[in-house]
């Protein structure tokens, strides 16, 4: 019997109608342990470098991560695996909700879609039931519109559904996938979209089993108060009125300038006033006692839900008050865009409105309020019309296919991906290092275990220290030395950045949300979940013999097979760069250092393709070996001269 | 049956709507305490507490599998909605989803919400222990008052059926089936 995980994976190819109910390798979730690590595999295995990804072989693949549906609190992160257009890289997101413990439920671990439908189709999972059904009715309907057309028709209010807008239908690289109170972002709807599959609805009313009940049921129960008493977990900003800190320290328009002195007090309970009044509830994800996402119902919109940090980023972007926030979201949610990238591309065409370079002939009848400008671009891209097209492909792209001078203004993307609008002084080591290497293409993916800044007084730094169960040792030494306002040494830098990340792998590959763990130990060190007290949650769950030690090198494994998904279609050291103007003050000849040191630590060569050695120790041979026919390594592990660039 | 004045503990869950984030935690503790043996599978399906929601008209509704009563909510919950305390159904503007909810997804077999009435007695019901945000809370108060008759299972069965077909239908079915040759 399999414990934790269901050992099946359901695999659908869309051009033939095939559906296939497939049994994994048990072998696998030991290495991998799940989620995201395992449907890596399955990427290396069967989407090689040459597929474009908008070809029918690249995957979308859906993966409940392995302690999805078991008691554990807070662990209901689904993993949404593919290759972007945007980057022609590996493309990771997440979403919450209540989409991976359904599925679980329904007998699957995971989803993998391939090919391609002829017209929209949506997928309906009952149990061992599952059809690919006609969507062409549901074409251009709002994301969670769409769910809520489709638990009708089916009549099963229990369904959970997760679904593109017409964002994805028409293949806009922000594109996300939405279902209930959850997003998943990072631009993965735009390969949901190319596959023409507009849903799956899933519905599962099969057992999940652990391998030790009674033993995990006796480390869980405590949980759900504990999480819901710890200040320090959650989405604790979302929860503040204040919102000084985001608007002190985030950049406004396309990631331009910070505007000190902005916020007040009078704002503050202008704004607090605002979300009151359009806040219909907070609501949780499955399993969770935390209350991380405002149910918003604002006059004239269809009911929606905000997360995260999203709540300003279009009022910043256009230099507006919340309530602009508030409304443009009640129609970006229903087409399924990103609330992180959008708001720079619309601020991005803005900027090179006024710069001259996009005219009344690209933009007819552009209105001359910047808030009236963001619905009028909105509504441009989602149906790829006139300028919107180009627009409708990210910062990066759009840039260049518009030209006549507007790639100066690509000045806040990285590996072509947009990044969170920052403007800092002066560049930050261990920063510097998980912008230029984080595969999982933004910051808020990568960072999150050490502490952004040291606390001041030394006593209470020595207080912080002393109760943080989360840090291995050596960070404890590190954090007591750190002044503030100096840098972290090289060496202590090269570790925060890896200890960073590796959190982040081991999440992503059981489900549990980052908000409960790898984001959360930065604010207050008291997360939840972390490395010590998360291997007798998997060990009881799955019955695997797991410890400290050997969770880390999961995480390590699953870090440098994603790194070779991306190394094998063309990654290289050139690529890996912080957004160019991030922070005013560099420091060339270190941060060179810094990546030297960093490949290093990590076992990579100075190309940043990790070395035979590095690869087999993982028991990652396979990649190794491919990587040598390739000409990718030499048979002493040490790449060719060969200097490439995607 | 006696007819005696003696004290008893009346154990009621009351819900309050306005707090229900709507995790569900409620449904997985449920599922497994209910397991056999005990936390050995976890299922909402087999749940006997069960989060009816609605998300875009805002309705999140926790019912619990009572009785053989027609409707969950009927009198045998007790329910807060903007700080207003409801007994009745029809409240919530949810289409109730009444008994359909509590089966057995494999027997078909109805569901009943036992307050946790375990071997050892637990404390408190496992869905409340799991809601820190009280949407759930728990309460035993002591009445004096008369035994209530315990009534038989095949009366209330048939009181069920009685309600949902009416009384003639049942007797002409039960007489059809003791026509029937062996």
């Amino acid at each position: 019997m399999r414990y934790a995980e269901t050992g099946y994976i359901l695999e659908i190819d869309l051009s033939r109608g095939s559906i296939e109910r497939v049994e994994t390798d048990p072998a696998l979730t030991e290495l991998y342990l799940g989620g995201q690590g395992t449907a890596a595999k399955i990427q290396w295995d069967r989407v090689p470098p040459e597929v474009e990804p908008f070809s029918p072989d690249n995957l979308l693949i859906f993966s409940a991560g392995i302690l999805i549906g078991t008691p554990v609190p807070g662990a209901n992160r689904t993993a949404v695996d593919t290759f972007s257009p945007q980057t022609n890289l590996y493309s990771h997101s997440l979403f919450g909700g209540f989409f991976g413990a359904e599925l679980k439920h329904a007998g699957y671990d995971k989803i993998l879609i391939r090919g391609k439908a002829s017209d929209l189709v949506y997928l309906w999972i009952h149990n061992d039931k599952v059809e690919i059904r006609d969507a062409t009715h549901l074409s251009g309907k709002g994301a969670l519109e769409t769910g809520e057309c489709i638990k009708a028709e089916l009549k099963q209010s229990e369904a959970q559904v997760a679904a593109i807008g017409l964002a994805g239908e028409n293949r806009v690289y922000m594109s996300t996938i939405e279902h209930a109170n959850s997003s998943a972002s990072r631009g993965v709807g735009v390969i949901m979209g190319d596959k023409r599959l507009k849903a799956i609805a899933v519905r599962g009313t099969k057992d999940i089993n652990v391998a030790r009940p009674a033993e995990l049921f006796e480390l869980c129960n405590p949980m759900y108060q504990a999480i819901y008493d710890n200040p320090y977990c959650g989405d604790v900003f979302l929860h503040e009125d204040d919102e000084e800190w985001h608007v002190n320290n985030f950049a406004w328009g396309n990631a331009r300038e910070r505007q000190k002195g902005w916020w007040s007090k009078e704002r503050e309970e202008k704004w607090k006033a605002i979300s009151d009044s359009v806040r219909l509830r907070w609501t949780g994800c499955y399993n969770c006692p935390k209350d991380c996402h405002q149910a918003i119902r604002y006059p004239g919109r269809p009911t929606y839900f905000q997360k995260c940090y999203s709540k300003l980023t279009y009022a910043m972007a256009a230099y507006k008050e919340l309530d602009f926030n508030y409304d443009i979201l009640g129609v970006t949610q229903e087409h399924g865009l990103d609330g992180y990238s959008t708001p720079q591309v619309l601020a991005f065409g803005v900027e090179l409105y006024e710069a001259g370079i996009l005219s009344d002939k690209d933009l007819p009848n552009f209105p001359t309020d910047s808030g009236e400008r963001f619905f009028y671009l909105v509504e441009k891209i989602v149906r790829r019309e006139g300028v919107g097209d180009a627009l409708a492909n990210g910062v990066y792209h759009a840039a260049r296919q518009i030209g006549n001078g507007a790639e100066k203004f690509d000045h806040n993307s990285t590996k072509k991906f947009e990044q969170l609008p920052l403007k800092l002084k002066m560049v930050n080591y261990p920063y510097f290092l998980m912008y230029a290497t984080g595969e999982k293409m933004t910051i808020t993916q990568t960072e999150g275990s050490y502490p952004q800044v040291p606390i001041a007084d030394k006593k209470e730094r020595e207080e912080f220290v002393k109760n943080w169960d989360a840090a291995p040792e050596r960070f404890k030494k590190w954090y007591l030395e750190w002044e503030p306002r100096t840098h972290p040494s090289v060496e202590a830098s090269v570790n925060i950045a890896d200890w960073n990340e590796t959190m982040h792998y081991i999440d992503d590959a059981i489900g549990t949300c980052a908000f409960l763990s790898s984001f959360r130990g930065q604010f207050g060190g008291r997360p939840p979940y972390h490395l010590y007290n998360l291997p007798d949650f998997i060990s009881h769950a799955t019955g695997l013999d797991m410890d400290p030690d050997r969770i880390w090198k999961i995480g390590r494994r699953n870090r440098n097979l994603i790194r070779a998904l991306n190394i094998r279609r063309g990654m290289r050291r050139a690529d890996e760069k912080p957004p160019e103007d991030h922070w005013q003050i560099r420091d060339p000849e270190m941060e060179t250092r810094l990546l030297d040191e960093y490949y290093k630590f990590k076992g990579w060569n100075n190309d940043g393709i990790p070395t035979r050695e590095t690869l087999d120790e993982l028991g990652l041979d396979y990649v190794s070996k491919d990587f040598i026919e390739r000409g990718l390594l030499t048979d002493g592990g040490n790449a060719p001269a060969k200097e490439t660039s995607v | 049956m006696s007819a005696e004045s003696k004290k008893r503990i009346i154990k009621e869950i009351k819900v309050d709507l306005d707090k229900c984030i709507g995790c569900r935690a409620c449904e997985v503790a449920c599922s497994a305490f209910h397991a056999n043996p005990k936390y050995s599978s976890i299922n909402p399906a087999r749940s006997r507490i069960r989060v009816v929601i609605d998300e875009l008209n805002d309705c999140y509704v926790p019912i619990r599998a009572g009785d053989y009563t027609p409707s969950e909510c009927n009198g045998r919950h007790s329910y807060t909605i903007d700080g207003k305390q409801y007994r009745q159904c029809s409240f919530c503007g949810v289409s109730c989803p009444s008994r359909d909810l509590f089966k057995e997804p494999d027997s078909g077999l109805p569901l009943k919400c036992d307050m946790c009435e375990d071997d050892p007695p637990i404390d408190v019901p496992m869905c409340v222990q799991v809601c820190p945000h009280d949407a759930l809370t728990y309460e035993e108060k002591e009445e004096e008052g008369e035994e209530e008759e315990k009534r038989e299972e095949l009366e209330i069965g048939l009181e069920a059926l009685a309600k949902k077909h009416g009384v003639q239908k049942v007797r002409d079915a039960l007489a059809r089936m003791s026509k029937k040759p062996d």
